[in-house]
Parts: C-alpha cells; structure tokens; sequence
C-alpha cells in the first residue's frame, strides 16, 4: 500500500485536490482515507459519497499532532486490511507548526492562492518538509499573483515541486496523480521517522489548567521578550 | 553552471556575493528571520553563532539550508536561461465529442498565431481550454493529445515546470493582494528574474493604461481597480512580463477595454494566444477559429478576407459603442440622434 500524508490550513482544497486526483486512477484502485481533525469535520461525508472508505479521528483536547502519530500506525493497518492501494491521511495544520510528515512517505502540502502572500512562510514545516506543494484557488487571481505566490513557495522550500489543482474543475489534477502514482510503497510504519519534531508542550495548560497567573505555569513553558 | 559549482559557490562565496547572484537566498534567510547575516563571512562563518535550535523551529538543519540554497540558485539559472522548451508550435490531436464519436479533425497554431475558440455555453470551450493547460496525452475525458513542436511533451515538461509553459486569463480572476500598482510589479518582476525591473514596470504600466479606457496611476492600489482597469493591467503584465510562450484567455469581451489591442499585444509577443470567446470582433481579430459543438471540434475555419475586410466595420461600429461608453462616464447625454450616429455618414456624437 502507498501512503500519503496530506497537510494544508484549512479550507485550503485538500480533500477537493484529492478527489480530483483520484477520478484519474482506474476504477479498480482502491483508496482509503484518514482525517485528523481538531473539532469536527464533515469532509467524511464527502469522501463517502465519492464511495471512498474514511475513518475520523477528532484530537479534541489533545494536541492534534501528537494525536495524529500516536494513531497513524493503526491507520496504516487498518488501510492493509482493507487491501487499499493507497491510503491518504489528511491533516490540518492548525497552529501552523504542525507538520505530519514522516522520512520516505509522499508529503503534500496544499495551500491556496487566496491565502496572502506571505502564507508559505508562516506554514512553516508542513510547507518546508513537503516533496509537493498543491496550490488552489489559482481561478480567481490574476496570473501574475499565481506567479508570485509560487515564487515565494519556491524560496520556503526550494526542493518541493509546485503544482497548481483547481478543485472545482480538476485542471491540474492529473499531474497531482501521477505525484501519487510515485509514492512508495509501505507495509508498516514501525522505526520509521517523522521528518521534523512535533510541538513540545508538556506545561499546566495541557493538564486542564484554567486560571491565568505566574504560579500556575508549570513545566514546559517559553517567554516573550518585551 | 553545473551543480558542483554551485555547490562549491554556495560553501566558498561571501553570503553577499551570493545574495547578488541571487537575490531570492536573502529573502530565504529573511524567512527564517536571519537578516542580519554578516554578509563578508561565508554561508558556515555565517550559520556558526546560529544555535541549532533555532534552526530547528524552522524544521531546517544546516544540511537543509546549504540544500535549499544550492536549489534556489538552480531555480534561477533555470528561469534565466529563459523557457526551458522553445514552443514553436503546438498541435491539438482529435479525440473524442461527449457522445463518444471521433472530432473532425485537429490543428495546429505557430507562435505568434491567435486562435478564437467559439460555440455555445456549455458545449467544451473551457475543456479544450484545460486540455492544453495540461498538456493532455488521451488522459482527460476528451481523450485529445497535445504535441509541442511536433513531438510528444515528456513528463517533466508536463508536471514540473509548474505550469510555466502557460499563463491563463480569465473574467472571473481579481487581484486579492493588498500592494500598489508599483510594488505588485516589482515584485512579479523580481520573481520573474527579469533585469531592470524598473523599466520593464514602467513598460507594462504604460501599456496598461493604452488598453484601458480608464486611466490609473502607479500609486493605486491593485484592488482598487475598475473590472477594465484590473483585465488591462493583466494583459499587459501577462505580454511583457511573464515568459510563458502559451496563453489561454477566457472570455474577455465584458471587460471595457481594447480588446482587439490587448490580442495583438500578446501575438506581438511570439506567444501563442487562445482565445474563448462569443464575440465577432476578437472572433475575426483570430488567424482562425475553433467551433466548438457537443464537446468536440466541429470545425477549424480560417479567417477569410472577406471575413478580414468586415472586421473594419465591426470595428468602426465598435468604436461608436466605446464612444457612447466613454460620453456616459463623462456624464453626458446620449440625446442626439443615434439612427444618424450609427446609420448617417459618418455621424458624431
């Protein structure tokens, strides 16, 4: 089975950019899909209706990184047995630092157009660590914003490829498929490692701490300086 | 310049060579928030009082910087070197209508050519579009193929250049950023690589301002331009600034400005410009058209010289209507007799 880790702000297209490239692969070739979100989603529906297999895990209160490692080897088992020939997992990088990507498995990162020019540098690992940045929305800027915006894409993280989806139309969907077709190939995720570090936060807040104060803040914690 | 002399460059130079050679490893460092590099030291010198952990909330390791930077300079040199393929000429092979029955036939347009692409709404326009946006090989649901000089395009100039081979314009695309005409410019230019950015903005303002009815200063903001003013300023940054040799255009005719110029401009320009379209005067302004019908090409007509020598009279009635347009802006009245200002000899308003 090839896996896929699919990473983006939300709203950004990636389940729309999945799908789009899916409709490209023989009707034979079996996909799954796993969504990590925070609170709630409704993208299970969608890929249900696309007939696609989806399990949601929700992180609630826990950090949803953390959340999103301690669960993707099950993930990935419960994609064997099924017999997928891929598995997607789709992310949201919620504070931005998130970044699931693992060594030797496909990364994409997927962003639109619409999200400021200066977004690819806020992104910060999920863009920087990916093998391939998918950008939406290109239909409704001008070209010359298209142009930039990938530009700066390019000085985050020169060695991704940039590939432009429209999620609405499929234009650009195929080549999103054939950066699927070259994933590898995995029968389990054991020792294998995360290409960058997750957020650290072992601090009061994490244990339900409410109140706000000096004496309250324990364990990991940084400060600004002013 | 081959990878081992830039990987050697990137070890050896000054980071302020190196941030001349290519400006975009500034802004890479400006990312990351190191400005303030000692431009006299080399990229390690430079890295050395750099504490790992920093680095690393950056998710980069100095193996990764000295990487990226090597990249970003390949990137460069690619982008200089001008288009990485030399379109000539670009051919549509026939695939398949929406019923399933073969196209007519297929064509093929030269550098330099206009081709209108026309039928109903609905019947394909914007598919033929998109097929050659990706360069289709019998994998869309159309099942055409497009050659690029004759010749199947590899992968690589399928998927990796990023869409460079072509730009694309649209009615419904808007400038969302928040920066002045000037600075959105400069910026593009920057990105693009492209020497003495401040003629070439000058150049692209200017030609702006001709195919717009409307006149707009280089201090506005981008988005605070009229529909006409934003298509203008597309067009004429999509002529001079951006390299792609192939570009598609949809549906421009509502937007208030000299249409007819904006097409010439792009043609002038050696690119090869398609064109969807419902209107006669762009229609005709094409070396030649597309019918379009159920899905698939009908017909390819070329532009006949009687076909050539109505495109004055539609122009000349055009011209009137622009002229009525520019009376209303200006507040006037269109209380003169208009049988004898479209139908009079040679009526004025």
């Amino acid at each position: 089975m090839k896996l896929i880790t699919v990473s983006g702000p939300p709203s950004s297209g990636k389940t729309s950019a999945v799908l789009q490239a899916v409709r490209f692969f023989p009707q034979n070739v079996r996909f799954g899909v796993v969504k990590f979100d925070c609170l709630s989603t409704c993208d299970d529906g969608i890929y249900q209706k696309s007939g696609i297999p989806v399990r949601v895990g929700i992180s609630g209160n826990l950090c949803p990184d953390h959340y999103y490692i301690t669960n993707i080897s099950e993930a990935v088992q419960w994609g064997l047995n099924n017999r997928f020939d891929y598995l997607i997992s789709e992310s949201a990088g919620l504070c931005n630092r998130c970044s699931p990507h693992i060594r030797d498995v496909l990364a994409v990162c997927v962003i639109d157009n619409l999200s400021g020019i200066n977004t690819p540098q806020k992104i910060g690992p999920m863009l920087r660590n990916a093998d391939l940045v998918v950008v939406t929305k290109g239909d409704i800027v001008s070209q010359a914003e298209r142009e930039v915006f990938s530009f700066h894409i390019r000085k985050t993280n020169p060695r991704a490829a940039v590939v432009s989806v429209n999620g609405l139309t499929g234009q650009g969907a195929l080549a999103l498929s054939k950066w699927f077709e070259r994933a590898k190939e995995i029968d389990s995720l054991e020792h294998m490692r995360l290409r960058f570090t997750m957020p650290a936060a072992v601090c009061s807040y994490c244990l339900g701490q409410t109140l706000i104060g000096k004496e309250f803040q324990m364990g990991f914690t940084r400060k600004m300086e002013f | 310049m081959e990878h081992s002399q830039i990987l050697k460059m990137i070890h050896t130079q000054k980071l302020g060579r190196l941030f001349e050679l290519c400006p975009a490893i500034r802004l890479f460092f400006s990312g990351i928030r190191l400005e303030r590099l000692d431009t006299e030291e080399t990229l390690e010198e430079a890295l050395q009082g750099i504490a790992d952990e920093y680095l690393e909330d950056f998710g980069l390791t100095r193996g990764e910087i000295s990487d990226s930077l090597v990249r970003l300079m390949e990137k460069d040199r690619d982008e200089k070197s001008g288009e990485q393929v030399a379109v000539r000429e670009l051919t549509v092979l026939p695939g398949l209508d929406k019923s399933g029955n073969a196209e007519q036939s297929g064509f093929t347009v030269r550098r330099g050519e206009i081709v209108a692409v026309v039928g109903p709404t609905g019947s394909g326009k914007s598919r033929l579009l998109g097929d050659i946006e990706c360069l289709a090989q019998s994998d869309t649901p159309t099942e055409r193929s497009i050659l690029i000089n004759g010749e199947i395009p590899d992968d690589a100039c399928r998927f990796s250049l990023g869409g460079r081979l072509i730009s694309q314009l649209s009615q419904n695309m808007n400038f969302v950023i928040d920066l002045s005409i000037r600075d959105f410019l400069t910026m593009h230019a920057q990105s693009r690589m492209v020497e003495r950015v401040d003629d070439r903005i000058e150049e692209v303002f200017l030609c702006a301002n001709r195919l717009s009815g409307e006149p707009f200063q280089m201090d506005s903001g981008v988005t605070q331009l009229s529909g006409g003013q934003s298509r203008a300023l597309m067009i004429a940054d999509a002529a001079i600034l951006s390299n792609s040799p192939i570009v598609l255009i949809d549906e421009i005719e509502n937007a208030g400005i000299d249409r007819e110029q904006a097409v010439r401009l792009l043609a002038e320009r050696e690119k090869i410009v398609f064109l969807s379209t419902h209107d006669p005067l762009l229609a005709l302004s094409a070396d030649r058209r597309v019918v379009i019908r159920n899905g698939g090409v009908y017909r390819v007509l070329e532009t006949s010289r009687r076909e050539r020598s109505n495109l004055a009279v539609i122009e000349r009635e055009d011209r009137k209507l622009m002229e009525l347009r520019r009376s209303i802006r200006l507040g006037g009245r269109l209380d003169f007799d208009m049988e004898a200002f479209f139908h009079g000899v040679q009526g004025s308003a």
